[in-house]
Parts: structure tokens; sequence; C-alpha cells
């Protein structure tokens, strides 16, 4: 069976992979339902492509011309029944994974919240040269190069960039995302497993790009709460003359905490970049629908 | 005012010794070739028979040397990038600091499209459309002639970089504002900027000649039905070039202004918007990709029938494969950043159209497996790098319909998980392609065929290779590696590393056997040599005449009667090659006269650019003059053409059959 195949293929990968910290080893039900469609939409295709490669090496071999056994058939040019066979092979797998394709754009599409009974937890994040920061609006506590989140949470991100695009991206957690300046996307993500994940920009942004690396702290919501009030009591306050030492470029930076963050930093940074001119917010910006400017 | 802009000494690395080493090597090789050519007095020859020639098949052969040549480039790069993330685990740093490596990935990326691909591509089209048409030469010979040159004139931009200045560090898609002057202050991405827009323009006129000749110049009776499909790929490709490069040079235009006059189509501030460069370019880009596979599988239905002995399977199908794919490819674009952000529907809309490219290109593999059912296969080198495309390419296909589906490429978008997947397209469909097409042809070009033992040689070694370079990254990638690393922390990622250094080691070894390849058949040529014209039973035009042919083509042009004009002429023992019976009288033929206009115009654009990149203003105005001068004397041209007398024609011909019946 085709899936027989495809779990062996998946399991010699795995084993090889030593299966650490990559798209295989989920730990959120997005990283989940993502690793669940790269196997289906692998799967189908497999059923087709493993067949193909077969035919292609054995009608090689057969129809050599030192084989005196095949028959020879020059006027072989045209069959409309093979024809028919020929387009509709490829057209049923493309109707299968281009099902699975709309489906799980809409079902997964960064922009959606995850359906939870528990409240999400809002981060804002800013992808800086070169490293993160995660802005938490309604704890008023901000956090350079280390997201904490409270375990089977739905975690609801904002992102820009204060320079060059970079893509916040996760690879336990699921769905990477662009970081651009003068605009927010957005994306929803959820940890269900207690842990460390490494976090990385999915986007090369200039020579300190390899070491702009974060870590995903996945804790219990009182290790959460604990974390917050730690962070308060620590370090210095976000205002704008300490984003502004923040914005110079550093590399490899340790993460560290501040206390206190401004009233809508985040807005500001967003709008910052998009330049002062107030008539400037309101013309049309944006091919992409989700990616919407943060509102004053 | 400094009269040389920007340049001074510092543009010269000379505390680097690994860009000097190269620079070193490089000036080397130039010398040496050139007073080779001294040494041999053959600079008349050069100057006369090549550098200003407007004949298509020296043309298509010049843009294979350069693109033969910008490979070695292009896979040194590939192996410093290799070696270098083999190195660089853990705390260390390997041996390239960020802002050489940055430079060596932008150049790789950038020379391997646009510099070896698509002149290898072109050169191809350029040797073997006019020939498989029974015709004389392209549309505009002379415009041929210029196209070529600025490609090259791109080419030298590119390798100057490395010795005077820097090249781009920001990717070979230059994604502002990372590729904007606040950010990316040096020369490299003026480097790119122009090497690119100079070679974009001889490739879109190219592809303006190229469709000009396929759809106005055909030998009699050969209509759109009866063309060779390899002609069909060329009209479709060279459809997409006119189509699509227009958008490249508009959007590098509108990246010059950002910055060199203050512009703000991109930037930061003043209301640029950074995704509508990736939008643009990518409007460009992925029809780029079809321009450059399409051929590739012209030259797979070729081989396939010729050396199946058989017609091609499913023509008419091939046909429609071919032309669906042409328009499609415009409808897909967005699948390069589906982690932009759009809405599920736009992801989902290109998604499910992406998948849809597969449907014609999944028909065309079987068309080729049917080409060979029921046929008799010879395994000659072309036929070895045929079945090697089919069997990589539809697992870079898979691999690329998996990244098609939206939520699977937020997973591995920018991954090396990408990186194995084009590069499973690019090698196994491109290189593979072309590597089939220049031993397929080269007993046409050059009246004697490649050595097949080195050329078998060279086939497993790059196929071997490939694997072996490529599925770690497969594996890399879902572990979570991302791309343009110069250094990593996870050691786990670095066996796998290894192994790809490894593969490019195995592939590198395919390359001294292609280069060996090469000399062995020309120290051997004598008993290589094809006397018939047509060595492999082939069943186009392009076999019908002489190998090499003459400048002419065909002494009488060819009426074409169907599909497989030559081979159905063969079949029924009918005279559609040179007619040698003695009863037809030979006639003069006017050719077009060769000219230097290309030669010197690219002259000029290389000191354009060269100007530009480095502000000397003076300089680029100089060029500018210069290259308008070339243009009018060219215009101003009495006559542009020649007349081959009948008894040139008539000697060539008795030689030629003198030397068939030996």
């Amino acid at each position: 069976m085709r899936y027989g195949l495809l779990a062996v293929l998946l399991t010699v990968v795995m084993m090889l992979g030593g299966c650490t910290e990559g798209v295989l080893d989920p730990k959120g039900p997005i990283a989940l339902a993502e690793r669940q469609i790269l196997f289906n939409a692998l799967g189908i295709m497999l059923a087709i492509v493993i067949p193909v490669i077969l035919a292609t090496l054995g009608f090689a071999f057969w129809f050599r011309a030192s084989n005196e056994r095949a028959r020879y058939r020059p006027d072989f040019t045209y069959s409309g029944r093979l024809e028919l066979l020929v387009w509709s092979i490829p057209a049923m797998t493309v109707l299968l994974v281009g099902g699975v394709a709309w489906i799980g754009s809409h079902d997964l599409d960064p922009g959606r919240p995850i359906n939870s009974t528990v409240k999400p937890v809002n981060v804002q994040v800013v992808s800086l040269d070169w490293k993160w920061l995660f802005i938490y609006p309604d704890e008023g506590i901000a956090s350079v190069n280390k997201l904490v989140v409270p375990v089977d949470t739905p975690v609801s991100f904002e992102l820009t960039s204060s320079s060059v695009m970079n893509s916040f991206f996760v690879p336990q957690l699921g769905s990477q995302i662009y970081t651009m300046s003068g605009m927010a996307t957005r994306l929803h993500l959820q940890a269900d497993h207690l842990g460390t994940y490494p976090g990385i920009s999915a986007m090369f942004s200039g020579d300190g790009f390899p070491d702009m690396r974060f870590t995903v702290d996945a804790v219990t919501d009182g290790g959460f709460a604990q974390w917050v009030r730690q962070a308060r009591e620590t370090g210095s306050a976000l205002d704008k003359q300490t984003y502004a030492d923040l914005v110079k470029p550093s590399k490899a930076v340790a993460p560290f905490t501040y206390r206190g963050v401004a009233p809508d930093l985040f807005g500001s940074i967003v709008n910052t970049a998009m330049g002062t001119h107030e008539s400037h917010r309101d013309s049309a910006l944006s091919v992409c629908s989700t990616s919407q400017r943060a509102e004053r | 005012m400094n009269l040389l802009g920007k340049l001074d000494w510092n543009a010269i690395p000379l505390h680097e010794p690994i860009i000097m080493g190269a620079t070193a090597f490089m000036v080397v090789v130039v010398l040496v070739v050139l007073g080779f050519v001294t040494a041999k007095g053959a600079w008349p020859y050069l100057w006369r028979e090549w550098l200003t020639s407007v004949d298509h098949k020296r043309i298509g052969a010049m843009y294979c040397i350069l693109a033969l040549v910008m490979m070695l480039r292009g896979f040194s790069d590939a192996i410093m990038i290799r070696a270098q993330q083999a190195l660089a685990a853990g705390g260390a740093q390997g041996y390239l600091p960020p802002e050489h490596f940055n430079q060596i990935f932008s150049a790789h990326g950038t020379i391997m499209i646009l510099f070896m691909a698509m002149p290898f591509v072109v050169g191809l089209m350029n040797f073997a459309v006019p020939l498989q048409l029974g015709v004389r030469d392209v549309a505009f010979p002379t415009l041929n002639s210029v196209s070529f040159w600025l490609t090259a004139s791109g080419a030298l931009l590119v390798n100057i970089s490395l010795a005077v200045g820097e090249f781009s560090k920001a990717g070979w898609w230059g994604y502002p504002p990372l590729s904007e002057l606040q950010y990316s202050p040096g020369v490299g991405v003026d480097y790119y900027l122009w090497s690119l827009q100079i070679s974009g323009i001889g490739t879109l006129l190219a592809g303006i000649n190229f469709v000009t000749t396929i759809l106005k110049l055909r030998a009699p009776g050969m209509s759109y039905m009866r063309m060779p499909v390899f002609c069909w790929t060329a009209l479709a490709a060279n459809l997409l070039i006119v189509a699509a490069f227009p958008v490249l040079t508009a959007t590098l235009a509108m990246l010059a202004l950002d910055r060199y006059l203050g512009f703000h189509f991109f930037t930061l501030e003043g209301q640029g918007n950074q995704m509508l460069y990736s939008n643009l370019f990518w409007v460009w880009g992925h029809p780029e990709v079809y321009i450059l596979i399409l051929p590739a599988f012209g030259v797979f239905s070729e081989v396939m029938a010729t050396f199946s002995g058989k017609p091609l399977f499913g023509y008419r199908s091939m046909v429609a494969a071919t032309m669906t794919i042409c328009v499609l490819s415009f409808l897909v674009w967005l699948h390069h950043f589906f982690t932009m952000g759009a809405s599920a529907n736009v992801n989902g809309f290109f998604g499910v159209m992406s998948m849809i490219i597969a449907l014609p290109t999944g028909a065309k593999i079987f068309n080729w497996l049917f080409t060979m059912y029921g046929g008799r296969v010879r395994f000659s080198v072309p036929v070895l790098w045929s079945i090697g495309f089919m069997v990589t390419f539809v697992i870079g296909g898979m691999t690329g319909v998996l990244m098609a589906v939206p939520p699977a490429d937020f997973q591995l978008h920018n991954s090396v998980f990408l990186v194995a997947h084009f590069h499973n397209v690019a090698i196994g469909g491109v290189v593979f392609g072309v590597m089939a097409g220049y031993n397929y042809w080269f007993p046409k070009a050059f009246g004697f065929k490649l050595d097949e033992r080195w050329g078998r040689a060279s086939f497993w070694c790059w196929l071997v290779g490939f694997y072996v370079a490529f599925m770690p990254l497969y594996v890399l990638g879902l572990m979570g590696m991302t791309r343009r690393m110069q250094h990593y922390d996870d050691r786990s990622w670095q066996p796998w590393l290894i192994a790809a250094a490894l593969g490019t080691a195995i592939i590198l070894v395919g390359v001294v056997c292609q280069i060996v390849q090469l000399v062995v058949s020309i120290r051997r040529r004598e008993e290589l040599r094809d006397e018939t014209g047509d060595p492999w039973n082939g069943r186009t035009l392009e076999w019908a005449t002489t190998s090499p042919p003459p400048a002419w083509n065909f002494a009488f042009q060819p009426k074409v009667v169907g599909l497989d004009a030559f081979w159905s002429s063969k079949g029924r023992a009918l005279e559609a090659r040179n007619d040698p019976a003695p009863t037809r009288a030979y006639e003069p033929i006017e050719m077009p006269k060769n000219s230097a206009t290309g030669f010197v115009t690219a002259f000029f654009a290389v000191v354009i650019g060269f100007a530009l990149i480095w502000h000397i203003w003076w300089l680029a105005g100089v060029g500018m003059f210069g290259a308008f001068l070339t243009l009018l004397a060219f215009s101003f041209r009495r006559h542009n053409e020649i007349e081959v007398p009948a008894e040139e024609i008539a000697r060539f011909a008795r030689v030629h059959q003198a030397g068939a019946a030996a």
C-alpha cells in the first residue's frame, strides 16, 4: 500500500534526521496539522511518482535496442485512450492535492484565530537588526530573543519589522510569516507541550542573519505568571530612548527583558516606518489582505 | 569633483587572500587564452569568423561556450558554499566571513540562472532552431549578434565585480529594503543591477528575434503542426521572454532609481512598498523558470524520439502541453511568497494554479515514456541524460507540488528543502537538458562526435553527485534548517552538510570528466568524425545537411511534406536533403554580411555599466555616445548582404559528397 511505503520512507528520514527540532516533530496544533498535510500530499503523489520512475527504468531497459524479444512498433505514436489516461492521471492527482491545498490554506490561514476556550496571549513581534523583540502589551513587558508562552494557550501574534524583511519561524510550532516594516502581519500559534523550541529568521536579512535566533519556552500557566512577575522587576523600561538603543545593529544578543513598555510602542514602530506625514496613513498600501497596517 | 567617481585603490580587496587568489587565477586564464590566440596569429580569423559573425550557428556555439565558462565560475561558488556549511557548525565560523559568504551565494544564484542556464538554452535554440525550420538564418542576424554580446557584457561585469569592488550581498532576488542604499551602500547591488539590465536587454532582443523567426521564417510546407517539438518549446520560451523580461527590466530600473536618484519605489521611507518588488520580481521570475525548462523539454523530446527510433508519442498533446505551460506560467508567481500574509483565498488560488502546471508536465512525462514503448532505445550519452532527467525530475516535481500546498509551504518556505527542490528541477531538468542537447548537437556543430566513454562517466558522476548533494538538503529542510546560513549552532546538521559537500565533490568529478571529454574528443576528432551529417539516424531537418553545416545551411531550401521531415524523406527515399542530383543547378545565395555592431555595442555597454556602477558620469556619457554612434554607423551601412556564388556552393557540395563517399 502506498501509505506503507510512505511510512517506511518517513521512518527512515526521521531515524536519520534524529527527529529533533524539525517540522516533523510538531509541538502544537498548527505544526501537527501542517505535518499531516505534508504527509497526505506526499502520499497522494508518491502513489503516482513511484510507478512512473519504475516504468521509466523498466521501459528503457526492456526496449533497449539489443533486446530482440521486445517488439519494435515504430508506428505506435498515438492512442486516444492512452492520451486520455496520460492527462487524467495527473489531473486526478492535482484534483486531490488541490483540494488539500485549498482546504488547508483556509483552515491554516495564519491570520485565523485558533479555536480555544482559553483566552489568547497577545504578543507583538518586531524584527530588528539582528534580533527579535517580543512585546507583551497586556502584561506591559518586553523580551529580546526569548519568547515565553503558557502551554495549551493560543498565542496571537502581530508582527512587523524595524528594518529589512525577515520571517518569524518556530518550526516545531508551525507556520512562518514575514515581518515587514510599515505593516503588521498576523499569526496564531499554540504550544501543546512543555519545552524549549528553537526559533529563527527564515528570510535572509544581512550579515547578522545566522545569529538571529530566539528560543520559545512553553511553560505552565504558573510558570508564565512567574516569568512575567520577574520580568516586571528587572531591567529597564522600553521607551523611545531604550528602543533607539535597541534598534542599533547587533549580533548574537543574549536574551533579556524590559520591565515596562511605552504604550502602543508597536503601533508607533509600524507607523514610523511609514513616514511621519498624517496623509500617508490613508493611502491604500497592501497587496495582501491580512497585512493590515496597525490602526492607531 | 572626482574623475573616477567612487573608484579608488580600496576597491580592490588586496587584503582578502581568497578573492585575490581567484582574481589571479582568472587573470592568468585570460592571459593564457589571449597569449595563445596571439601566438597562433589567430586574431584575424577569430575576428572574421567568430567575433563579428552573424551566423546563428556560430553565435549559438559562442552562447554555449559562455555558458560553460560561467558554469565553472558558478560551480566554484557552489563548492565554496558547501565547504563553508560543512565546516561552520557549533561555534565554528568556517573560513568565509559573512560579507564574503553572502556575496558568494548571491553570485552563485545570479550566475547559474542568468549567465549559465540562460545562455546555454539560448545557445542551443540559436544553433538548432533555424536548422530545424529548414532556413538559412534567424530573422535579424545582426541583432542576434548584439543579443549575444550584450549577454556576454553582463557576464563580464559580474566577473569584474570579483576583482574590483564587490558583488551583491542581498541574494539573487535582491529583495528591498535589504538591496536599497540604506542597507546595501556598496557597489555590489549596482553590479547586480547593471549586469542584469544589460544582459536582460540582450535576452529580450533574442526573444523578439526568435519569435519572429519561428512565426515568419519556416521552410515551405512546414506548417505549425509540422514543426519539431523543440521549435515549439523554443517558441513558447521566447514568447515568455518577450512577455516577462520587460517586467524585470522595469523592476530593476525602479530599484536603480531608488538607489541612484532617491526615488521611493521600494524604500522604507516615503511610502515605498517592498511587497511590490517581490510581486514584480516573481512575475518575471516564475516565467523565467519555464523559459529555461521548456527548451530542455524540447531537447528531451528530440532525443527520446531519435534514439528510440520512432516518432514522439502524442505530438499534438506535447504541443498543447507546452503552450498550456506557457500561459499558466504567468499565473503562479505568488507561490514564491505564500508567507507574506495574503488571504487564504489568494494563497489557495495560487497554490492550485501552481499544481495545475503539473498536469501538462505530467502528460509530457507519460508521452516520453510511451515514446520509448515499442522503440529501440540506443543508450547514447544524450539518452542517459534524458532518462536521468525523467527519474530525477519527477522527484523535483513532487516536492514542488508539495510546496505549492500553502500550509506545507508555511513550514518549508526558504528552508534548504526549497533549495533542494529547485536544484532538483534546475539540475535534473535544465542542466541535464542542456547536457543532452550539447552531446546531441555537438557533432552537427563541429563535425565530430563527443567521446562516449567520458560522456558516460560525466553523466554518472553528475547523477550520483546530485543525489548525494541534494537529498541531505531535503532532510535538513525538514529538520528546520533555513537557507543562506553562514554558520549554524545545531551540530546534528553537520553530517548531512558534509554528505552534501561530498556530493558536490562527485559533481566536480563529473565536470572534470566533461572537460576531459571535450579535450579527448578534439584530439580524437578524426576517428570521431561524422561524414554523413546524420550520426544519430535523426528525424529533423538539421540532420539533412552536412556536419558542420555550411554558412548557408541548405544548398536548396528543403520542402517539408510532413512531421519529422528528414525521417519521412529517408523512409520514402525522397530527397529533402541537399539534393546531390546533378540535374539541379546550384543558385547563388544571399547571406547576411558580418558585422562588428554587436561586439562594439557590447564594448560600450560594459563601459556604461562600469561607469554607472562607480558613478563615473562622464564615462557613462562617453559610453552612451559610443553606443549611439555604433547604431548610427550600422543604420547607414549600404550593403547588408553578400552573395555566395553558385560555384562555391557547388564546390562545397562536391567536397562534402566526396567525404561522404570516402
